[in-house]
């Protein structure tokens, strides 16, 4: 049996944004990680996404920032497909994944005015990115850092810059990857504070972690419940074919 | 999104000034290559004057194609790539950008080496003007068509090899027209129309590589 368990609890205002997917597949090198997937998010919450190592996390993730695309199902904005527009989606999503994107040989403000800059919306002047690029690495604690290379950054230090451009290029949908990656306890705690602030004021985070992050009232996504086991689900002993899922 | 454009450009820029030594070796290579020949085929004048323009052609193609292995590779290495193909602008947009900088950093610096390999190699004098024309139409080209053979590679094995057999076939019709285009020149017949498909091969590969390209790279980050 594939389980769909419908994960929203109360219906979001009519008028807010929403995010959602419904029916998602994701097939990886001819397996099936996940099957039959819902979920939705609306301004202020938070998904958690849990399950052990393969389970699909990070997948689930990239699907929803629209660098994989599902086998079967499809992501909705605002009940309108995210395919039909995909650099719109772009716009609104921040993926954190598991690299850092920081070019050894540009320095650590280099790094994050350049994300800042292509990811900013027409009509935003260099003073406004300027302003948002040196709040962002005081928030992070990297203003010290500001001149150095990226070659000389430390792992956790690394994080913090990379996690830094989630508040240059704000962005309503924050994806993000094991986010916590080497930091230190005192990170950890800004990240959450930020997250926080992030929610307040109406933005969504999909968060995936081995650790705990305080996430207060987050909905809880365990992707083990979306996996499927093609003898047990199908009585087949071959791989299920993706359209018979999708069916 | 010109703004966009115009930071990847500059980002790359920025990459290869302060790694100096990639586009150092491309026209290092160039230069080396080029004065093998006189070794190889022997110093007489007549011989080495015939073969100028090919030699000069070929030899501006592998140089261009060496260096097409780091348009998209580092960056694919360290995530940036995925986080390029998230940005609100095309990723076709991205790629041209990628490519001008690529441009910028190799087949500008082939350009200006030509002239003095030119005169390495014996060409007659009429040939030098056209020379210069032919591969700054013909080096954009290059680049445009590299791209979408460095993003295809992305992930496989041994991608240097693989990319070489891609391309290369790719780039005869810019070295057919280029050499003929100062064959022309130096024999006194004329070149313009050489020079003006070089320039609709140029045009078909702004509109078509990038699109291409792009279509690679986002299977790339699949």
């Amino acid at each position: 049996m594939i389980t769909t368990a419908p994960l929203s609890a109360t219906a979001p205002p009519a008028t807010a944004h929403r995010f959602s997917g419904q029916g998602l597949v994701c097939i990886r090198g001819e397996r099936i990680v996940f099957a039959q997937l819902d979920f939705a998010l609306a301004p202020g919450e938070a998904l958690l996404l849990l399950g052990p190592n393969g389970s699909g996390k990070s997948s689930l993730l990239r699907l929803m920032a629209g660098l994989l695309r599902p086998a079967a199902g499809a992501l909705a904005w605002n009940d309108g497909p995210v395919r039909a527009d995909p650099e719109g989606h772009h716009a609104r999503v921040r993926y954190v994944g598991h690299t850092d994107t920081i070019k050894p040989v540009l320095t650590a403000r280099e790094n994050l005015a350049f994300w800042a800059k292509v990811c900013a919306a027409d009509g935003e002047t260099r003073a406004d990115l300027d302003a948002r690029v040196d709040a962002a690495l005081g928030r992070l604690d990297l203003t010290r850092l500001a001149d150095v290379p990226g070659r000389m950054l430390s792992a956790g230090q690394k994080r913090r810059l990379n996690l830094a451009r989630l508040l240059a290029a704000p962005a309503p949908l924050w994806l993000m990857d094991e986010p916590t990656t080497a930091l230190d306890k005192g990170s950890v705690a800004t990240l959450e504070g930020i997250m926080a602030e992030h929610r307040a004021g109406g933005g969504m985070i999909a968060l995936s972690t081995h650790l705990d992050v305080n996430l207060p009232a987050a909905r809880v996504l365990n992707l083990d419940d979306f996996a499927v086991d093609p003898v047990t689900a199908y009585g087949l002993h071959d791989e299920p074919h993706p359209e018979d899922l999708s069916a | 999104m010109i703004s966009a454009v115009l930071a990847v450009l500059r980002r790359d820029l920025r990459l290869a000034l302060r790694q100096g030594a990639d586009s150092l070796m491309v026209v290092a290579f160039f230069v080396i290559t080029v004065s093998l020949f006189p070794f190889g085929v022997g110093p007489e004048q007549a011989v080495l004057e015939r073969i100028s323009a090919g030699v000069v052609w070929v030899t501006a193609l592998l140089a261009s194609m060496l260096s097409l292995d780091r348009l998209f590779q580092t960056d694919y290495e360290d995530g940036s790539l995925d986080l390029l193909t998230l940005t609100p602008t095309p990723t076709m947009a991205i790629v041209l950008g990628k490519v001008a900088a690529h441009w910028l950093t190799t087949g500008l610096p082939l350009i200006v080496a030509s002239p003095l390999l030119a005169v390495l190699l014996a060409m007659r004098p009429e040939g030098y003007g056209v020379l210069v024309a032919a591969m700054a139409l013909g080096t954009p080209s290059l680049s445009l068509v590299g791209s979408v053979g460095a993003a295809l590679v992305l992930g496989a094995r041994r991608g240097g090899v693989l990319l070489s057999l891609l391309v290369l076939p790719l780039y005869i019709p810019v070295l057919v027209f280029g050499v003929s285009a100062v064959d022309g020149a130096v024999m006194g017949l004329d070149y313009a129309p050489q020079l003006m498909i070089m320039g609709a091969l140029l045009l078909a590969g702004l509109v078509l590589c990038p699109w291409a390209a792009s279509a690679a790279l986002k299977q790339a980050v699949e």
